[in-house]
Formats: C-alpha cells, structure tokens, sequence
C-alpha cells in the first residue's frame, strides 16, 4: 500500500471504521480512549493531507478507481485542506476533554454509543468537506447530521428540552437536507452530472430558471444547516440542552462546514458570473449577515443562560461569515475563511469553559457564574481569553478575522458594513462583558441552589481547553499563518470561478 | 391451542421468506436485488415470527446483543473490503486489485458481493433494532436500574 496516494482517503476511513467497533466496547473508560486515539490518528492524517496540498497543490483521490465524474471523487485543495485540519483538529482536543463531562452528563451506559456516535458525527463533516461530488455531500451531511441529533438528545439525562431540541433540529435539518438534494437534482437534470468539476464545466452558459432554482434551493438548504439568520430558530435550543462535550464540537464544526458547501458551490460549482449570484450576494447573504450580527447579539445580551447566550453569538458570527463572503471579492473569502478557523478556536474555548463550569456547578445558568474566578480561577481565565477573542481584542484570532473583515468591507466600497462590524462588535464587548463582570465581581453563592464547591475543573478538560485558548493567541500574533493560507485558498476559489479577482 | 393456522402458517413460511432474501442477496450482481432489499426481507422472516408468537420469543432467536454485533460486522465487511483493496494496493473499493491477473474484471464481481453481503447484514440487523424498538415500547429494564 502506497500510504502517500492512499492518504486523501484515510481522514474518512480512519474514523469511520473506528467508530462502529466503539459499539462493541465495554462501557466506561475504553470506548473514550478508543475514539481518542482514533481522533488523533485522523488528525494526523489531515496534517498530512494539509502539507501534501499546500506543497504539492490539489489532489484527486478515485474511489474505487472509476475516474470521475462517473465515480466519485475526493477533491483536495488548501480550502477545504484548511476545513479538514479545523474539523479534524477540533475534534482531536474535544475527545480527550469530553470524558469528565460526559461521564456526568450522559448514562454510563451510553458511553459506547455516544463515542460511536461522536466519530460518525466527525466522519460526516470531514466527508462534507473533502468531497468533490456534489451528492456524496449530501450523504455525508445527512452522516453527520445523524449522529448529530443523537448526540443532541443524549443531553436528556440533564435536561429533558434536549428532546425536544434534538427533534426541532432533526426536522429543520431534515428540510434543510431536502431542499439540498432537490437544488441537486435540478442541477443534475441540468447537466446530467453530479461531478463537481464536471457540472461547473456543464453550467457554463445555461442561464435558466432550472439552475436558478437549483441555486436557490442549496442556499436556502445550507442556510438552514448553518442556522443563516433568520433561518437560526433550531441551533439555540440545540446548543443549550446538548452534551457540553457535543455543543464544544458541533458549534465549533457543524456550522462552519455548511459555510464551507456554500463557499464550495457558489465559487467551484456555479460559475460566479451568473447574474444571479450577485444578487444573492446584495439581496440575501449580505442583508441577512448584516441581520444576523444585529439581531442575534441583541437577543444574546437578554440571556439568562451562557450556554444559550454563546449560541445566540455563534448565529452573530456566522453573519460576519456570510458578509465576508457576500462582498464577491478575494479579500471578502479570505475573511470568511479566516473567521471560519478563528470563530472555530474561540467558540470551542468558550463553550469547553462552560462544561468545566456544569462539571462542577451543575449548571449554565448565569447565576452559576458569580464569583467563578474565586472557586475556578484557571477556568474563569480561559472563558476571559476566549470571551476577549470573540470580541475582537488585538492579540487574540477575534481581531484578526475583524480585521481581514473590515479591510474587505472598505475594500469593497462597504463602508457602511465596515462601521457595522465595529458596531456589533460592541454588542459582544456588551454580553460577554455581562459574564465577566459576574465572573470577577459578584461574591460566589455560598448556599443554595448554585452554591459549589471550591475546586477547579480535571486536568483532562483544562488541557484541552487551554490547547486552545493558546491557539486562539498563537494564530492571533501569528497572522501570517491562517491569513496566508485563507488568502491563497480563496485566490484558488476564484480562479475556479473565473471571476476577477 | 390460539391461531393455530397463524402459527403453522408462519412457521411454513419462515424458512422460504429467508430463502427468498438470499435470493435476493445473491441475484443482486445480476438483476434487480441486492444488499438493501434482501437485508429488508430477512428482517421481515423475523417481524412476522415477531407478530405471531410475541417479541419475547423473536428475542430468544436474535437478541437485542446480537443484532448490535450484526451491524458492526456487515458495516466492517464493507469498509474491510475498502482496507484490503487499500492494502493490495489499489484505491478504497477499487474491486479489481482482489484478483489482479483476471482478465475479465473477476475481482470487481467478488468485490460487490462481499460488500453486499456487509450491506445485508447491516440492514437486516438494522431494521430489525428499529422493529424491536418501536414495537418493545418500554425499553428492557436493565438488571442496574433495580
């Protein structure tokens, strides 16, 4: 076996035949170590991938060795390499972290099956992104949309909302999935192929209501996967009653892979100068992201509950994602692929902040939270760092995406945009400035129902979490490193779409 | 005695309804059939034992247990043929590395039906889980939950 032409296949195999075995574990301890070493393997193995595209430039992996577009096709370049190290690299700190708080958090008895579910979850979303075939997209999003939603209820041994949270997701994902696969079909009567390469060569020059339909049909699909504001009604209750564990890593993955497919088809599947995509640019992404930043950091600003109130910013930031990329240039991709990674490494910091948090004071209530930094001092730092990212304090990834943000806005000739972004913004300074003032200041509850004891979170979550508060610093001095990267995958994006970049 | 025809009904019919899956199953490289279907129908053999004689006595046949390890070993016997075309050196699925000097592409027909036969075992086992779900109700109290 040639492990180097073999290795484009091996994030997708690796976990997904780790994560069936997980069932035949005996529960406890194994079936964690297990998928951790599995999710370590396959992060390996993206870094790998990672270095052979950026060197090398993009890779094609047959499957089964039918050359597309009749067979399917693994499609590498450095934006979704890029994706693939987040994804893979998320869920390589989760796992290690996910034992303490999964261990009070779901039935013991479930453990083999939550694990299982976790690296299916994973297989999906690496899937999703590695993919060059439009349907087999599909496949993988209703893989990791799956286990997603099990993983989601199994949130119910806390809290029985997990329930129904799960189930508001399952049917809102299920609608986003079908509009997805009808926009596909459309294109496949369109053009008769399901390659990706293969249907952007086809849809040149079919500028008809068919491919329109298609169009529209993804994005509204997507836009429902991605919760695009104002289609976001499933992510807050799903965030909230989730496993702290599974809302760590769907909201620093889940997301940002959707606004990756739409990234994927707009720039490498429909040609970027059809009419109607400049008008979803300025009708839709760019008034919905505008939307989103605005309404959704107003609504987090009322939260009582953090968990909820994070979940609220995620839908916030995912409206700087779609402004970014709604300004159609280069500068405006490589701040959305910027801020996928950055948001990635501060809302995964954050939300592993307040497992630590549940761990020992059983709740994710803001009331919770008095007094944190004198009972958990290493915690209330991390949530400070992170919380300090999301805003966009210079030093830490925050500014940088505001940064690659603004620079496209103005760019642009947005200017308006540019002074919203800085607007905003003060909003997360508002809702996370709420939390730290109630972490430093208020005296903790000594009796009662947030009453806790004074001990620190195990050095299995406080690893993990602070791995990443340090990346959220490091790639915040470090510019040079996702900024370069962003830059050249989105310059690749463009001149797969052949607009001017 | 009760529904004495069901129950000699059902217990003639048993043993073709499994054979006809693995018609199914086998007739799946040539004609209409293969993995998923025939993986229905054999889960079918055991719905009806399921109606005839209570899922109490289906689960003495196939337990819960069972099923479970049912699913993981079909699922495996599909991505296990994936590894091992990997490891003769051809890409994930790519049939022909299994019996490279054939002239007339032998390995992809061996190829599709170990992997049909991984996809059979998993749906049966599959359909068969949902079944006993939605029909045992109340999951099985555990011996901990006392």
């Amino acid at each position: 076996m040639n492990l180097i032409a073999q290795l484009p296949v091996l994030p997708i195999i690796i976990p997904i035949v780790a994560a069936p075995i997980t069932l035949l574990l005996p529960k406890g301890r194994v079936p964690h170590l297990w998928a951790c070493l599995f999710s370590w393997l396959t992060f390996a193995a993206c870094i790998a991938l990672f270095a052979e595209v950026s060197s090398t430039g993009p890779i094609s992996y047959h499957l089964g060795d039918w050359a597309p577009p009749i067979g399917i096709e693994y499609y590498i370049d450095l934006a979704n390499a890029l994706v693939l190290l987040l994804v893979s690299g998320i869920a390589a700190v989760v796992f290690p972290y996910a034992y303490r708080s999964v261990q009070l958090e779901v039935d013991e008895r479930q453990t083999p099956l939550f694990y299982g579910a976790l690296l299916i979850c994973m297989t999906g979303l690496l899937g999703v992104t590695i993919t060059g075939d439009a349907f087999n997209v599909f496949v993988f999003l209703e893989i990791s949309s799956l286990s997603g939603y099990a993983l989601i209820a199994m949130g119910a041994r806390r809290d029985r909302r997990a329930l129904t949270a799960a189930f508001n997701y399952l049917v809102m994902g299920t609608i986003g999935a079908t509009f997805f696969v009808i926009g596909l079909g459309l294109l496949y009567q369109a053009t008769g192929t399901l390659n990706m390469a293969d249907l952007a060569d086809r849809l040149i020059g079919q500028d008809n209501r068919m491919v329109e339909a298609g169009f529209a049909f993804i994005l509204v699909g997507m836009g429902l996967k991605l919760a695009m504001f104002p289609m976001h009604l499933w992510l807050p209750n799903a965030y909230t009653y989730a496993p702290s564990a599974v809302t760590a890593f769907m909201a620093a993955t889940a997301t940002k892979v959707a606004v990756y497919v739409i990234i994927r088809f707009i720039f490498s599947v429909f040609n970027f100068d059809f009419a109607f995509i400049g008008a979803a640019f300025t009708y839709v992404l760019l008034p919905l992201g505008l939307a989103g930043m605005f309404v959704a950091s107003f609504v987090a600003l009322f939260q009582e509950d953090v968990k909820r109130m994070l979940a609220y910013s995620s839908v916030a930031q995912i409206g700087y994602m779609l402004l970014g990329l709604s300004f159609a240039t280069v500068e405006g991709l490589t701040a959305t692929l910027v801020h996928i990674f950055n948001h990635a490494l501060m809302k995964g910091a954050l939300f592993m902040a307040v497992g630590c948090v549940v761990l020992r004071a059983g709740s994710h209530s803001i009331y919770a939270f008095a007094g944190l930094s004198k009972r958990m001092p290493v915690t209330t730092w991390a949530f400070l760092i992170s919380g300090l990212s999301l805003i966009g304090v210079p030093l830490t990834v925050g500014f940088i995406s505001k940064w690659y943000l603004l620079q496209a806005a103005f760019e642009a000739g947005h200017w308006y945009a540019g002074f919203l972004i800085v607007a905003s913004s003060l909003i997360a300074l508002a809702y996370v400035g709420r939390v730290a003032e109630v972490m430093l200041l208020r005296e903790p509850a000594e009796d009662g129902k947030y009453a806790m004891p004074k001990e620190e979170a195990p050095l299995s979550m406080l690893i993990p979490m602070w791995v990443l508060v340090a990346a959220n610093i490091y790639f915040g001095v470090r510019t040079d490193l996702t900024g370069g990267i962003a830059q050249r995958a989105a310059e690749t994006l463009m001149s797969m779409a052949g607009g001017a970049p | 005695m009760e529904h004495l025809i069901l129950r000699v009904t059902t217990k003639l019919m048993f043993a073709p309804i499994i054979l006809f899956a693995f018609y199914v199953q086998f007739h799946g490289d040539y004609g209409p059939g293969g993995g998923f279907q025939a993986g229905v129908i054999f889960a079918v053999a055991f719905i009806l034992h399921a109606f005839c004689f209570g899922l109490d006595e289906t689960k003495k046949v196939l337990p819960q247990k069972a099923l479970i390890v049912m699913m993981v070993i079909g699922f495996l016997f599909y991505a296990g043929t994936g590894v091992v075309t990997m490891l003769l050196g051809a890409n994930f699925l790519g049939y022909d590395a299994l019996v490279p000097e054939s002239t007339h592409h032998a390995g992809q027909h061996y190829g599709i039906l170990l992997v049909e036969w991984g996809v059979g075992t998993a749906v049966a086992s599959t359909m068969l889980t949902i079944f006993y779900h939605f029909a045992g109700r109340e999951p099985d109290i555990d011996q901990e939950d006392w």
